[in-house]
C-alpha cells in the first residue's frame, strides 16, 4: 500500500477537484505508477490479459472449438497440451487463450454501455437538481435494490440468452454506479467559480457541461469503470457458470469451469486453468484500479468491494 | 435535520422504492412478448389452450388492474399466486426457501467477519511490515476469486480429495446441530471470503483512524503497552464501520449466495429464482425477485440507520 492509502481517510469531501485536461494526462498517468506498485502490477497483468485476447489466433496452438473426443478427451497436462484437453477432446490452453477475448470483448462493451447510459444521467441530474434530480436518482435507486447479479441473470432470462444480451444486462446493471459517481462529481464543481464565468460569458447549459463540468469528473468515472470492468467480467463468468452466459460453443471461462464439474476429481485441470484465468484478471483489475483510486480520487473512501 | 426526522425520511423512501421494485418485478415479465402463459409452455401450444389458460388466469385484463391485482393478494393475503403447471402456491415455496438463504447469509456473514477483523487488526497493527503487505495481498486474492471458483476447489479439496464437508445439500441447523453446521461450512466459506476481504481493508484502514487520535497516543503515554492499548480501546471503536460494512455488502452476499446455493444444491431462494427461470414459471420469479429485493431493502435501511446512530458525524442528506 501507498502512503495515499491512509489519507483517504482524513480528507474531506468536496471541492479542490483538478482539471485534467489532455496534456496533464500523460503526467498524470505517469504519477499513479509512480507511486503505486500495485497500480503497477495492475497494469502488467491488465495489459498481458489484453494481449492474450487480442492474438489469441496467433498465440493458441489448437482451434479452440476443435473436438476429438476418440483420441484426446480428458487428457492430462503434457507438452502437447500444457493445460491438458477437455471432456470433448478440445485443447484446454487455446480455450483460457480465447476466453480472455470474451471476457474482456463482454466485459469493456458492459461497461461502455454502464458509461453511456449513467454519465449522461449523473450529469444532468446533479447539474440540473431538484425535481430533475430525484427523478433520476431514486429510478437509480430502484435499479440499485435488486443485488446485481440477479438482477443480470433476471434480464437475461428475460431478453433471451445471448452474448450481446449478457453484455446489455449487465451494463445496465451498472449504469447506478457511474450515475452516482458522475453525480457526486458534479456537485462538487457546480458552484466552483469557473462555472459561474462560463455562464456569465454566456455559454450554454450543454455547452458548459460539456466543456467545464464533463472533464472535472472524469478521473473518478476512470476509476470507476477499471473497477466495473472487474466485476463485469465476474458477472459474464458468472452467468456463464449458471449456463446464461454466451451460448455454446463460445469458449467462456465461467462456462468451461461449470463444464468440469463432473469430472473435477478425475481432471482437476478442467476447472483449475480457466478459474485461474478469471481470478488472475480480476486481480488485475482490482489493482489497477485501487491503485488509481488512491492517486486520482483520493476522497473517493469507498471500499475495493461491490456487488456482483 | 435530527435523528428522528432522519429516520423518518429513510423510512418513508422505502415506499417508492418497493413501488418501482415491484412494478419491476412484475412488469419486466408480464410485458414478456407472447406473455407469461406461452413463456411457460413455448410457441407451440395449443392456440386454444393458451386463450384458456390466459382467460383462466385473468392475463386478457390490463396491465394495471392485474399488477394491483397482485400486489394486492400479496400485501392483504401474502399470496404469490400459483404456478402454472404445477399448481403449488408461491408463498410456500417462498417460504420454504428463505430459511436456508438467510442461514447461508448469516454463516457467510460470520465467517467474513471472524476472518476479516483479525486480519485487519493483525495488518493495521503492524502497518506497513510483511505482515501487513501479505495480508493486503490476501485481501485482494480473496475479492478477486470467484465464488464459482472457490466453492469447486473447496468440493474438491475437502469433499472429494479428503472427504471431511458434504459437498451438497442442506440440514437445518437447529433440528440437527452437528450435520446442519457440517453442511453449512464449505458454503458459508465460499460465500464469506470476498467480504471478509472487504471487512478486512476497513478493520485496517479505521483501527489506522482511531491509532492517530489523541486519546489513544495518551494510554500509550501513560505507560499502558502497545497490546493493551490496542484491545482495551482501539479496536472497540474500529469496529463500529466494519460491522456496518458486513451490511453494505448484504447486497453482494445475496448475490453470492444464489451462485452458492446452485453450486452446493441448498434449496434456498436463489436456487428457486434460477430454476424459475429455466422452467418459465413467471409467477415464481416475480415474487422471488420481489422478496429478495425487500430482504435488500429492508438490510440497507437497518444498515443506514444503525450507521447514522453509531456515528454522529455523517451528515444527514
Amino acid at each position: 500500500m501507498t502512503e495515499t492509502d491512509q489519507s483517504t481517510t482524513d480528507q474531506t469531501t468536496g471541492g479542490g477537484s483538478r482539471p485534467l485536461p489532455g496534456a496533464a494526462a500523460a503526467e498524470t498517468a505517469r504519477r499513479v505508477f509512480a507511486e503505486s506498485r500495485l497500480a503497477l502490477l495492475g497494469l502488467v497483468i491488465t495489459v498481458g490479459v489484453v494481449i492474450v485476447a487480442a492474438f489469441a489466433p496467433v498465440i493458441a496452438p489448437y482451434d479452440p472449438t476443435a473436438q476429438n473426443i476418440a483420441e484426446a478427451q480428458l487428457l492430462a497436462p503434457s507438452l502437447e497440451h500444457p493445460m491438458g484437453t477437455d471432456q470433448l477432446g478440445r485443447d484446454v490452453l487455446s480455450r483460457v487463450l480465447y476466453g480472455a477475448q470474451l471476457s474482456i470483448q463482454v466485459g469493456v462493451i458492459a461497461v461502455g454501455v454502464a458509461m453511456l447510459a449513467g454519465v449522461p444521467l449523473g450529469l444532468v441530474a446533479g447539474f440540473y437538481g431538484g425535481y430533475t434530480d430525484e427523478t433520476v436518482m431514486r429510478a437509480m435507486d430502484v435499479v440499485f435494490s435488486f443485488p446485481a447479479i440477479l438482477l443480470a441473470i433476471a434480464m437475461v432470462a428475460i431478453l433471451g440468452q445471448s452474448t450481446f444480451n449478457v453484455m446489455l444486462a449487465i451494463g445496465i446493471t451498472y449504469t447506478p454506479i457511474f450515475a452516482r459517481v458522475t453525480r457526486s462529481g458534479v456537485l462538487s464543481v457546480r458552484e466552483e467559480t469557473f462555472v459561474d464565468a462560463a455562464r456569465a460569458i454566456g455559454d450554454s447549459n450543454a455547452s458548459i457541461l460539456a466543456r467545464d463540468i464533463l472533464p472535472n469528473v472524469v478521473a473518478p468515472i476512470i476509476v470507476q469503470a477499471t473497477v466495473s470492468l472487474a466485476f463485469a467480467i465476474l458477472a459474464e463468468s458468472a452467468l456463464s457458470f449458471l449456463g446464461l452466459g454466451a451460448p455454446p460453443p463460445a469458449p467462456s471461462w465461467g462456462r468451461m469451469l461449470s463444464d468440469s464439474r463432473n469430472f473435477m476429481e478425475s481432471a482437476p485441470w478442467t476447472a483449475l486453468f480457466p478459474g485461474l484465468a478469471i481470478m488472475v484478471t480480476i486481480l488485475g483489475f482490482n489493482f489497477l484500479g485501487d491503485g488509481l483510486r488512491d492517486t486520482l480520487d483520493p476522497q473517493n473512501d469507498t471500499e475495493s468491494g461491490g456487488s456482483i | 435535520m435530527g435523528y428522528g426526522a432522519y429516520v423518518l425520511k429513510r423510512v418513508l423512501l422505502i415506499g417508492p422504492i418497493l413501488f418501482g421494485v415491484s412494478l419491476i418485478s412484475f412488469g419486466a415479465l408480464e410485458l414478456l412478448p407472447g406473455g407469461p402463459v406461452e413463456a411457460a409452455f413455448g410457441t407451440r401450444a395449443n392456440p386454444e389452450l393458451v386463450e384458456q389458460l390466459r382467460e383462466q388466469y385473468g392475463l386478457n385484463r390490463p396491465f394495471h388492474v392485474r399488477y394491483l391485482d397482485w400486489v394486492g393478494d400479496i400485501v392483504l393475503n401474502q399470496d404469490f399466486g400459483q404456478t402454472i403447471r404445477t399448481e403449488r402456491d408461491v408463498s410456500t415455496l417462498l417460504a420454504t426457501s428463505l430459511p436456508p438463504t438467510i442461514w447461508l447469509a448469516a454463516s457467510g456473514a460470520l465467517v467474513s467477519v471472524f476472518i476479516g477483523i483479525p486480519a485487519g487488526i493483525v495488518s493495521a497493527v503492524n502497518h506497513y511490515e510483511p505482515e501487513d503487505y501479505l495480508a493486503t495481498f490476501l485481501a485482494f486474492l480473496g475479492l478477486s476469486i470467484p465464488n464459482f471458483f472457490l466453492g469447486l476447489v473447496l468440493i474438491l479439496v475437502f469433499s472429494l480429495y479428503v472427504p471431511i464437508f458434504p459437498s451438497s445439500g442442506f440440514v437445518s441447523p437447529l433440528e440437527d446441530p452437528v450435520e446442519g453446521v457440517r453442511t453449512l461450512v464449505l458454503p458459508a466459506l465460499t460465500v464469506g471470503t470476498a467480504i471478509s476481504a472487504v471487512v478486512m481493508r476497513m478493520m485496517r484502514s479505521s483501527l489506522l483512524e482511531v491509532f492517530s487520535e489523541e486519546y489513544i497516543r495518551t494510554a500509550r503515554a501513560k505507560g499502558l503497552t502497545r497490546a493493551l492499548v490496542t484491545n482495551k480501546h482501539a479496536v472497540k471503536n474500529a469496529l463500529i464501520p466494519t460491522v456496518t460494512v458486513v451490511g453494505l455488502n448484504f447486497g453482494y452476499l445475496l448475490g453470492g449466495v444464489v451462485i452458492v446455493e446452485q453450486i452446493f444444491a441448498i434449496p434456498g431462494i436463489g436456487r428457486l429464482t434460477l430454476t424459475a427461470i429455466l422452467t418459465r414459471e413467471y409467477r415464481v420469479l416475480q415474487g422471488s425477485l420481489l422478496v429478495i429485493a425487500l430482504l435488500f431493502a429492508l438490510v440497507n435501511l437497518a444498515t443506514d440507520l444503525l450507521y447514522a446512530y453509531l456515528d454522529p458525524r455523517i451528515k444527514y442528506d
